[in-house]
């Protein structure tokens, strides 16, 4: 664990493990669901992601506002969308967060903070250039916050967003989450630079390269990064290096990873590597996480059995939501 | 009644707009004062009296354009961003696709994106093959946007200011052979609804169903149809996407033909919608065939003459006309 100028204090240490609890029993109880056939779903597994949007979100405010991707469960939990409506949207069930009709690469739940999740590599940045537009509009001093992966930072928007970003100076920032590969291709394969951080000294803006998978360091880049955008300093890029452990589209059968780098980063899985140093630290007992683990299982079960028995969705909500105003079926 | 141009028209609906309203902001490349208020000087004015806050001049960059469009509605704002050629949006397909038409429906009707992106097109000026193409069916096909253009100066900004205030994202086509055309001046905040045609000239024998810049053009197609004998109705639809087929069908049930226009490559255009609606409701009281007039499948030529024999001209619509009333 890195030491750590800002250390938090006990309750955010423990507050970043609950959420990273939360993401990791959840991804486990989805992979279980889509196994044994009861919701067959495209999911797409943040497992070994659970740092990055627990330490970020434990620094952002309610009405502080993301936007995610497809890869993006951990995300969202991690800012606070309900583990209820979140399964019941996965089964596409009307009580769902967007009634079934977003799915989820569409994961939606502006309460939390949770205003796009797309489907589409490379484009939340411009839009929460857009949100964060607003707050500097308005002064209301909210911060954005966009998710993307490695391989998003090839494609042209990624490049039109941070460069608008930077000379409008926009409260936002930039979560690159360096998970090694994009789609199949391997990091190196796919990208001109060793580190994305240093893309942003092409758009004048602090960039940092972080382990991904340190808590402590990872929550000191996203403290100064939200508190730069919060007074008004404009974004940072920040590049969290991690892994993700089931591949792209869960299912997949990952031939094209590296055995070894696989095997290793599992073996490294800082969700437990935390949950230990948190007992040895003294900021948690075994019993008080084992406790906590068990309520998420308990939790999460009762999320998935209670979507499984939602309603489906009329048929009539295809027309419903296309416009402000219903159309109709001619 | 004063007079104005479309251009004078289409600025001083944005500035009332911007007036009324504090959320309306205004981007797009050169759109503030200190870039002359864009290339045509259509938003000159605005950030001098409104700020370079709410009025930006941005990097040549449509993504990230029409990305901070979306994201500022679905914050709550009303932008109006600029693109500057209807030919440049095909760099922001999956900004204005993907999620300015889908967020509202794919979220469960918990986001709304408000924007109206305002983008001018036309042929006849020898701008050739990627500066003046006519693309709205590629707007209309795709589900959550509304697609608006007009053909006066004064519906010009009824229109606008209707979509500004309009809660779903409007695509506003302007047309480089109107900013000159001169007409009434409407009043402060004129609104036309969206999604009303209007029948600008009366007539018995055939409809003609057109937009934008070929209204003028059927217009005076219909005025030499007139000497022939021939009396034909000119509806111009104004919205695209929501039409209103209420009217079109109600018009067409009365003269039996109908006539469909437009600049765009007529192939899978817009025309082919209205003109299959009218076959499947109207069948049985149709006369003849629908006609459709629109640009022969290639890209705007650049040459003067092909140009000329691209955009579709009132020979043509007569020509369509005569086929199916002789």
């Amino acid at each position: 664990m890195a030491e750590s100028k800002a250390q938090p204090d006990k309750s955010v240490l423990v507050e970043m493990y609950r959420k990273m609890a939360l993401i990791k029993h959840n991804d486990e109880h989805a992979r279980k669901a889509i196994m044994s056939g009861r919701l067959p779903m495209i999911y797409y597994s943040p497992r070994g992601q659970e740092v990055i949007p627990s330490a970020v979100s434990v620094c952002l405010n309610k009405d502080d506002t993301i936007c995610t991707i497809y890869r993006g469960t951990h995300d969202m939990l991690a800012k606070g969308v309900p583990l209820e409506a979140l399964w019941a949207e996965l089964a596409g069930r009307a009580t769902g967060t967007c009634k079934g009709k977003g799915g989820p690469m569409h994961i939606t739940h502006p309460e939390s903070g949770c205003m796009v999740t797309t489907g589409i590599v490379g484009s939340s940045m411009p839009i929460a250039n857009g949100l964060a537009l607003a707050s500097q509009v308005r002064g209301d001093s909210k911060v954005t916050v966009a998710y993307f992966g490695d391989a998003a930072s090839n494609i042209g928007a990624f490049h039109e967003a941070l460069n608008m970003a930077s000379i409008w100076k926009l409260p936002v920032v930039f979560v690159c989450q360096n998970n090694r590969y994009g789609e199949h291709t391997k990091f190196e394969k796919a990208t001109a630079v060793e580190r994305i951080s240093d893309r942003a000294t092409a758009y004048s803006m602090p960039g940092v390269h972080v382990d991904g998978n340190d808590p402590l360091a990872m929550y000191e880049a996203a403290r100064t990064a939200i508190d730069r955008a919060r007074a008004g300093q404009g974004p940072t890029l920040i590049e969290a290096v991690t892994f993700r452990f089931y591949g792209h589209v869960f299912g997949d059968a990952d031939g094209y990873m590296d055995k070894a780098e696989k095997e290793a980063a599992m073996a490294a899985d800082p969700v437990p590597r935390y949950r230990q140093w948190l007992i040895d630290q003294g900021y948690a007992s075994d019993a008080e996480l084992t406790q906590l683990e068990a309520d998420y299982d308990k939790r999460i079960k009762a999320a998935i059995d209670s979507a499984l028995e939602a309603p489906w969705p009329d048929e009539s909500e295809l027309y419903k939501d296309v416009f402000a105003a219903d159309t109709s079926a001619a | 009644m004063t007079k104005t141009t479309t251009l004078q028209a289409l600025n001083a609906a944005l500035h009332q707009a911007m007036a009324d309203d504090p959320s309306v902001l205004v981007f797009g490349e050169d759109v503030a004062d200190p870039e002359e208020g864009g290339v045509n000087g259509l938003t000159k004015g605005l950030s001098t009296q409104f700020g370079e806050m709410r009025v930006r001049s941005t990097p040549i960059s449509e993504q990230a354009i029409i990305g901070a469009a979306v994201g500022v509605a679905m914050a709550g704002m009303r932008p109006v961003a600029e693109i500057m050629l209807m030919n440049f949006m095909t760099v922001a397909m999956d900004m204005i696709t993907n999620h300015a038409a889908k967020l509202r429906f794919m979220s469960g009707g918990q986001t709304a994106v408000p924007l109206t992106i305002r983008t001018a097109t036309g042929g006849g000026y020898g701008t050739a093959g990627q500066h003046a193409d006519y693309l709205e069916a590629w707007f209309a096909h795709t589900a959550g946007l509304k697609v608006v253009t007009y053909a006066t100066p004064a519906e010009a900004a009824g229109l606008l200011t209707s979509c500004i205030f309009d809660d779903d994202p409007c695509i506003f086509i302007e047309n480089f052979p109107t900013y000159g055309l001169k007409g009434d001046a409407p009043e402060a905040g004129y609104r036309i609804p969206l999604g009303q045609a209007r029948i600008a000239r009366e007539g018995d024998d055939v409809s003609i169903i057109t937009y934008g810049p070929q209204v003028a053009i059927a217009e005076a197609a219909a005025s030499q149809l007139a000497e022939e004998g021939v009396s034909a109705q000119v509806i111009d639809l104004r919205t695209i996407v929501p039409w209103d087929r209420e009217t079109v069908l109600n018009a067409v049930a009365k003269t039996g033909r109908a006539v469909i226009s437009h600049e765009a490559v007529k192939a899978f255009g817009v025309g082919a919608e209205i003109s299959a609606v009218i076959h499947e409701e109207l069948f049985g009281d149709l006369k003849a065939p629908v006609q459709r007039v629109g640009a022969p499948s290639c890209a705007v030529p650049y040459s003067h003459p092909l140009e000329k024999a691209f955009v579709p001209d009132a020979a043509k619509i007569i020509g369509a006309v005569r086929g199916i009333t002789g």
